[in-house]
């Protein structure tokens, strides 16, 4: 089997696969319009399919409940006519906007059945980025020349920290398939997994700060191919929130407690791993911190 | 208490025409230490201070090097040079002092301190640290010599370094050459049939170690029966015929000569050694279960020796030996190493010894007649039914993940238990997927938003992003995994992890005299805590001298630092404060610490 780099072509034809962030709970609060925000990655991906005549692009919606695939430009359903509507919409988008509104249908059913509403605001991330490595596990896999691929999370919900081990394994496998994820964060608290994606899987992490220039943002910084980044001088992050989430709680910790046989994170201490069932001795922080305590006691009475 | 001492580095002359040996001096008040660089050099030197007579020196003006000479009350006399007139001068003076002291208190023992008792050894690994690891003598050089601590606090935190150093110092066992006996080659003129083998001690006690019956041998024969030298020419011709293989010339030749037969014939004590082994090896193991494994039958197998292949006769079969019997006893041998510690030139001692250490081994091994019996029971323990054994618990408990879920995917019942703070963001579901849906609607309606983007938007957004790239650069660097020390000019970086380093020494020492129970550590505190200040100011002062660009990075480096030392005079005055109100309440007397 010929190695990775020998089926990929020359020069820098690249497969992006975009995540679109479909969270209802986040286009309801923000400053910009789902469809301002549509229109300005539509023009994107129409900017990068026209860079290169062999680039592709395959969009991934991803909801509140549920993922799916919209968009793939290598399908030639989508060039079957040219004739543009009245709208002079692309008609390669209208496809891909008749997938997006029956996804959205099926996303709020599915988020309907489910009913709970205690969870964050989040989106299904974990989902999303599962789906892209496995269509680019397959593109690898078929064909003698492949695309470069590479994945850009266009995401404004906050994390949702109960997906943290789904995403951060999702991260690694990406990072073992040395896939960069780019990561473009459009809403209003920070997202440490979407830096730390970026971070370890080597792709450019940026908050756009005016949304109103989205376009500009995505075609200067995302536009990009893997080949050219090594001329372009791209923003980079100054610090990445490197912190985890805590299983029993799903909470967000900088400090907490780790399980030594299994590796589980704990925000307390526990007398029993509720992962691997090991039983823990009471830890050196307690006894001390209590002997110290005690101490006091004595020293005061 | 040590009341201080001169450390310079010099070098030592017995006499004015001695090119000298260099080193260092370190003079205390009670002796006057030399320890040159080399540690092999034997002119170390170590005077009291009390026995120096008069001192000279050579004065400033002069051409010649600044020498310092020492006469003591034999007569003797110790030159010293230094490298310059400063490094002498001090040490003149201190051994003015020192000398004046000692005439001052003539009755008192010259030995003040337990502190100066310290072995000649201890101070030259003490010597060779600091020669070795520059950080540590810049340390040294800062807390010693100004004072804040003395010698021994200094290296009681270090007993690991000396003590490292002197385990690697025990002598090492020589062990073995691994190339066999055999492997020497008798060396032939090639004119005459004469055989010339060389023989060197470490080649007898290999022969002795590995051949026990020569060994035997050796001891009864020489000297009474036959000198050393026809022993080994006797052993030798033994050892040619044994390598051409010539089974019947041995045999022959065996017949006529008793003491030859001796080499040519199986070793007897060795035989006895591997029949006492094979008695010990677990009955259980079944020999023949690996017979399988030999293919020397095969074509091309076989072991070469000496070039020619290594094949067993039937016949004389008393006089071969194989090449896996050399071979396996000489990797005994050589794995045992050299067991006995005489390393004498008398090859009748070594045998000697050997035979000693065999016998003493022999003893360990058969403690008792009832060794059979000892088998026997062994065997039956080892025998022993499976089924009828006691489960046997070890004491640890397999990785058990019960549900893979709870690894990969929440743990539920814990998110559900857990307050939520998102009660406030009770949506509507319904309403939220509308305003989605009707966006979608809106933009398969109207087309792209037309113009996409404004200029001027456009424009704010690069000029953003430059301004970002920019600063980023700055604070980062060029390369990202560049660290900023490496953009330090290498001065400031230099003070930077002197500084550290400094810094942890003295809040080791600091916060180790905590709780304060003696005057001792309480005069100790208050020189670190004045050593910590000073340190505290200076590392203001670095702030302030570095360039304007670097000022941020340095004092983001420095913060830690200054928390670290904060944390340690907050200690100091709580506990300062806590002492007072104690003493003033009565307790103790006032004044008392």
């Amino acid at each position: 089997m010929p190695s990775v780099a020998s089926k990929q072509y020359p020069d820098d034809v690249s497969l992006l696969v975009l995540l679109l962030d479909t969270n209802p709970f986040f286009w309801s609060t923000t400053s910009i319009t789902f469809s301002q925000f549509l229109s300005h990655v539509l023009a994107f991906l129409n900017a990068v399919l026209g860079l290169n005549q062999l680039n592709q692009v395959v969009v991934i919606a991803t909801g509140y409940s549920s993922c799916e695939y919209i968009y793939d430009s290598s399908l030639t359903s989508n060039h079957g006519s040219f004739e543009r509507d009245r709208t002079g919409m692309p008609p390669l988008f209208a496809s891909l906007l008749n997938k997006l509104e029956d996804f959205v249908t099926k996303d709020e059913e599915l988020s309907r059945e489910e009913g709970n509403e205690d969870r964050t605001p989040s989106c299904l991330l974990s989902g999303s980025l599962s789906m892209a490595l496995c269509y680019i596990q397959r593109v690898f896999r078929s064909g003698h020349l492949h695309p470069q691929p590479r994945i850009l999370c266009l995401q404004g919900s906050p994390d949702g920290p109960e997906q943290y081990v789904a995403v951060m394994n999702s991260i690694f496998s990406a990072q073992r398939l040395m896939v960069p994820i780019d990561s473009c964060y459009i809403g209003v608290q920070n997202s440490a997994f979407l830096q730390q994606a970026s971070y370890i899987t080597g792709g450019v992490h940026h908050t756009p700060k005016q949304l109103d220039g989205l376009f500009q943002y995505l075609t200067t910084i995302f536009a990009t191919d893997l080949h050219s980044r090594g001329f372009v001088q791209l923003p980079k992050p100054i610090g990445v929130d490197f912190r985890a989430s805590c299983f029993c709680h799903k909470k967000t910790i900088d400090m907490g407690y780790i399980c030594s046989v299994c590796l589980s994170i704990f925000c307390e201490h526990h007398k029993k791993c509720s992962t691997c069932g090991s039983v823990f001795g009471q830890s050196k922080l307690d006894e001390s911190s209590s002997v110290s305590d005690k101490k006091k006691k004595a020293s005061q009475t | 208490m040590a009341g201080g001492q001169v450390e310079k580095r010099v070098k030592y002359k017995s006499s004015v025409k001695d090119p000298g040996t260099s080193g260092f001096l370190r003079i205390k008040e009670a002796m006057l230490l030399f320890v040159p660089d080399d540690p092999k050099s034997d002119s170390k030197l170590k005077v009291q201070t009390q026995n120096i007579k008069s001192q000279k020196y050579t004065k400033e003006g002069s051409q010649k090097p600044a020498w310092l000479n020492l006469t003591n009350k034999q007569g003797r006399s110790h030159i010293f040079e230094f490298g310059n007139y400063p490094d002498m001068h001090a040490c003149r003076d201190f051994i003015t002092k020192a000398l004046a002291k000692c005439e001052e208190e003539p009755n008192k023992p010259a030995v003040p301190a337990s502190t100066e008792q310290l072995s000649i050894r201890e101070l030259e690994l003490r010597f060779k640290l600091l020669k070795e690891n520059s950080e540590l003598q810049r340390l040294h050089k800062q807390f010693v010599e100004s004072k804040v601590l003395t010698e021994d606090e200094f290296w009681a935190t270090r007993k690991k370094l000396l003590g490292k150093d002197s385990i690697r110092k025990s002598k090492q066992q020589l062990g073995l050459k691994s190339m066999m006996v055999s492997g020497i080659k008798p060396s032939t003129d090639g004119r005459t049939n004469r055989v010339t083998f060389n023989l060197t001690p470490e080649i007898i006690f290999q022969i002795f170690a590995e051949k026990p019956a020569v060994r035997q041998a050796f001891i009864s024969y020489v000297p009474s029966k036959m000198t050393e030298k026809d022993f080994w020419t006797k052993y030798f011709r033994a050892e040619y015929l044994y390598s051409t293989k010539n089974t019947a010339v041995a045999a022959a030749e065996a017949a006529e000569d008793e003491e030859l037969a001796v080499f040519l014939k199986p070793d007897e004590i060795l035989a006895r050694e591997t029949r006492q082994k094979i008695r010990r090896v677990d009955p259980t193991l079944d020999m023949e279960a690996d017979e399988g494994d030999d293919y020397t039958h095969l074509m091309d197998h076989g072991i070469q020796r000496d070039g020619t292949r290594d094949v067993v006769e039937p016949q004389n079969e008393q006089f071969k030996r194989s090449l896996l019997q050399d071979l396996n006893r000489h990797a005994a041998v050589v794995l045992e190493g050299r067991s006995i510690d005489v390393d004498s030139e008398d090859t009748r001692i070594v045998a000697e010894a050997l035979t000693r250490v065999k016998q003493v081994s022999k003893a360990d091994g058969e403690t008792g007649k009832d060794a059979n019996q000892e088998r026997l029971e062994r065997m039956s323990r080892v025998a022993g039914m499976e089924d009828l054994q006691a489960p046997q618990n070890f004491p640890l408990a397999p990785l058990s993940i019960k549900d893979p879920r709870d690894y990969f995917e929440s743990q539920q019942g814990n998110v559900l238990n857990a307050p939520r703070g998102t009660k406030g963001l009770k949506r509507n579901v319904h309403e939220a997927f509308g305003l989605l849906k009707e966006s979608i609607v809106e933009i398969r309606a109207r087309g792209l938003s037309d113009p996409l983007i404004k200029p001027e938007v456009s424009f704010e957004v690069f000029s953003s992003l430059t301004r970002t790239i920019s600063t980023a650069k700055n604070i980062i660097g060029k390369n990202p995994r560049e660290s900023f020390l490496d953009r330090l000019p290498k001065s400031t970086k230099d003070e930077v992890l002197h500084h550290w380093t400094s810094i942890q020494e003295l809040l080791r020492h600091f916060w180790s005299s905590y709780p304060i129970t003696t005057t001792y550590l309480h005069t100790k505190v208050g020189k670190l805590k004045d050593a910590m200040s000073n340190t505290y100011s200076k590392l203001e002062a670095m702030k302030e001298s570095v360039q304007s660009d670097l000022r941020h990075q340095i004092s983001l480096l420095v913060r830690p630092m200054q928390q670290a030392l904060d944390a340690a005079f907050q200690h100091y005055e709580a506990d300062l404060q806590r002492r007072t109100a104690k003493s003033s309440g009565g307790e103790r007397p006032n004044g008392y610490v």
